[in-house]
């Protein structure tokens, strides 16, 4: 899945003229030699790396496993429960409901916001004057803390007759609309709250992969007088591909994560309606004032984790005859 | 005259871009007032719905209460509440959540830069025999979602191994984890890939210690790649909710985006959408201020993840 276009190439493609290090050890047989060879300076410009990923992500992910396969309470020593954790999970009457919303908002974002972006990158490529300000109102959204942005927009969806959105479709005499009180509307608008506060940075992606397309193929096209369409569709969207692979799965990683939106809208309501995986998670793990069931949290984050790497894995494959063309 | 990579490209992005449309095309009624129209449609919908609801926020900001409930679209039926913000800054204390989010970003950054760049130094520069066992290590990190770290990482810092002390409630939870970023390593790494070598070797011929390289030499040239770790580390950091929401528990220590749905419930609407309106200033501002720096990044992110 290479996705470097050659404006890149100086950032990534290219090898570095020299191999080896730079020559501030010679011969490492002692550890004088090796202090005086520079080895023990390159430890320790490495140190602030290894010791901030060792703590604070090597060693957690390691735990994980470790914790999924225990009760932890945080007072008494872990006990070992083998699978039982993984057994509860799958057992709570909870979870296909979770997995059935995570999965319709991952399918929704993929319909709301995936082709948008690509046809607003293709018009805002063949902009000749103001494209910075195309670009900027593309990403302002994204800059805003998605916070603000849910809580701005919880607003919006405000249910009564004057709330702004019931407001503006009033004006064309369309509902009032429940929003997000309402069990069937609540996830949609969950997404397209989502979409909005994502759009922009995939819009910029494709920007920087058009510049990548090769205009002689243009210019060839155009002397055997192909039109726009046949123009966009067999050389820009084909010379795209890689990219438009890789902002997919992306997506689909990023939405299957999904919690502020459900956590900061319903908090999981309507009657569950808006409950996500990751709101399982959370809600195992730092719902109950009690004490969390870190063991049950763990359990279902690497089930979540295992799962999105087989189903990266089964897209890298089915997509591999088409990326690799 | 040194290489400065990133210049190009930056200049690139605003630059021709490809001739989908040649300029015979243009020409072309059809095309002109086609193509050309779909441009400008899209214009409105990105000032509609791109600026449209931050408008919204900044009018309403400064409207009283009433007004924006009962009529949220007008524009200032009966005036302007301009105490909103002033209730806000002070009454909710937004101005005290607004300095614990600086600190917090600032903090965060620091963590950012230096784990990446003296990472990227010694991987790339220096390059010891087993720069490419850290290195898998770092690449593994990146294909293991989020929601993997969140508990044990919880448990952690209630619990460290080794040191019985929480650090709950301490800003050193959210530092430090904040460094631990491997897309920041690889982005720096690369970078100092393509610096040219022959300038390390003459400094170090002339008796410069790896150190000295170090501070005189690699990091002057990285300004472009600095700013694009910076600007994605101070968003990132103002961004952040679930972990500071989780390991601080103070409210006097909390950030603006902790505080404002607890905000919410404390005060009336026109003070809590002027809290809103404060909150995203910074990052608006920032992103109109270092405009060059985040499109540049997110166009290296989708490179670099591929």
């Amino acid at each position: 899945m290479a996705t470097v276009d050659p404006i890149d190439a100086h950032w990534t493609d290219s090898e570095p003229s020299v191999t080896s290090g730079l020559e501030y050890r010679r011969a490492r047989r002692t550890p004088v030699t090796w202090v005086r060879g520079g080895g023990l300076a390159t430890l320790l410009f490495l140190l602030p790396m290894l010791f901030v990923f060792g703590a604070f992500s090597w060693y957690p992910i390691v735990r994980t496993v470790i914790m999924s396969l225990q009760h932890t309470n945080l007072v008494s020593p872990a006990t070992w429960v083998g699978l039982d954790n993984f057994r509860a999970v799958l057992n709570d009457p909870l979870l296909p409901k979770a997995v059935e919303n995570t999965a319709e908002f991952a399918g929704l974002a993929l319909i709301f916001g995936y082709p948008v972006p690509l046809v607003a990158a293709v018009l805002m490529s063949e902009v000749r004057r103001f494209r910075g300000v195309y670009s900027a109102l593309a990403y302002l959204p994204v800059v805003i803390p998605p916070v603000v942005a849910v809580l701005l927009w919880k607003t919006f969806y405000d249910a009564s007759p004057t709330g702004v959105f019931n407001t503006i479709l009033g004006w064309i005499h369309l509902g009032p609309y429940p929003w997000l009180q309402s069990q069937q509307t609540a996830l949609p608008s969950l997404v397209l709250e989502s979409t909005w506060a994502n759009a922009g940075g995939t819009v910029i992606i494709y920007l920087a992969a058009l510049t990548g397309v090769n205009r002689e193929l243009y210019e060839a096209a155009s002397v055997d007088g192909a039109s726009l369409w046949r123009k966009v569709w067999h050389i820009t969207i084909p010379q795209l591909r890689g990219v438009l692979l890789l902002t997919m799965i992306l997506q689909i990683i990023g939405t299957a994560q999904v919690f502020l939106e459900p956590y900061l809208f319903t908090s999981g309501g309507p009657a569950n309606a808006t409950v996500t995986v990751l709101l399982m998670i959370y809600n195992y793990a730092f719902g109950n004032s009690l004490g969390g069931d870190y063991g049950n949290a763990t359990a279902l984050s690497l089930m979540l984790a295992m799962f999105l790497a087989l189903f990266s894995l089964l897209y890298l494959r089915l997509t591999r005859s088409w990326s690799s063309k | 005259v040194i290489f400065v990579p990133g210049r190009r490209r930056a200049r690139s992005v605003e630059g021709s871009g490809p001739a989908l449309i040649g300029p015979d095309e243009w020409r072309r009624a059809r095309v002109k007032w086609g193509f050309g129209g779909a441009q400008a449609l899209l214009l409105v919908g990105l000032v509609v719905i791109g600026l449209g609801p931050l408008l919204w926020l900044a009018k309403s900001a400064i409207t009283p209460t009433n007004d924006t409930i009962t009529y949220p679209m007008a524009l200032f039926p009966h005036g302007t509440a301009w105490s909103n913000l002033q209730e806000a800054w002070s009454n909710v204390q937004v101005g005290r959540y607004f300095w614990n989010t600086v600190v917090l970003a600032i903090g965060s950054w620091f963590a950012q830069v230096f784990v990446a760049t003296t990472a990227g130094f010694a991987l790339s520069v220096l390059r010891p025999k087993y720069a490419k066992v850290i290195t898998a290590l770092l690449l593994t990190t990146l294909f293991v979602p989020a929601v993997v770290l969140l508990v044990p990482l919880y448990v952690e810092i209630v619990h460290p191994p080794l040191i019985h002390h929480s650090f709950i409630d301490s800003y050193w939870a959210v530092w430090l984890p904040a460094g631990a970023s491997a897309f920041n390593v690889v982005l720096v790494t690369r970078f100092f890939d393509n610096l040219p070598r022959e300038i390390f070797e003459a400094a170090r011929i002339d008796g410069a210690g790896p150190f000295r390289l170090f501070w005189a030499v690699v990091l002057p040239m990285s300004k472009p790649i600095l700013g694009v770790v910076s600007v994605f580390a101070v968003l990132a950091s103002w961004k952040d909710f679930l972990w500071p929401l989780l390991v601080l528990t103070n409210p006097d220590e909390q950030p603006l985006s902790v505080r404002l749905p607890q905000i919410q419930s404390q005060t009336s609407l026109g003070v809590f959408l002027a809290a809103l309106f404060i909150a995203s200033l910074v990052p608006i501002i920032g992103f109109l201020i270092f405009q060059r720096s985040f499109l540049r990044g997110t166009g290296l992110g989708g490179a670099i993840k591929g």
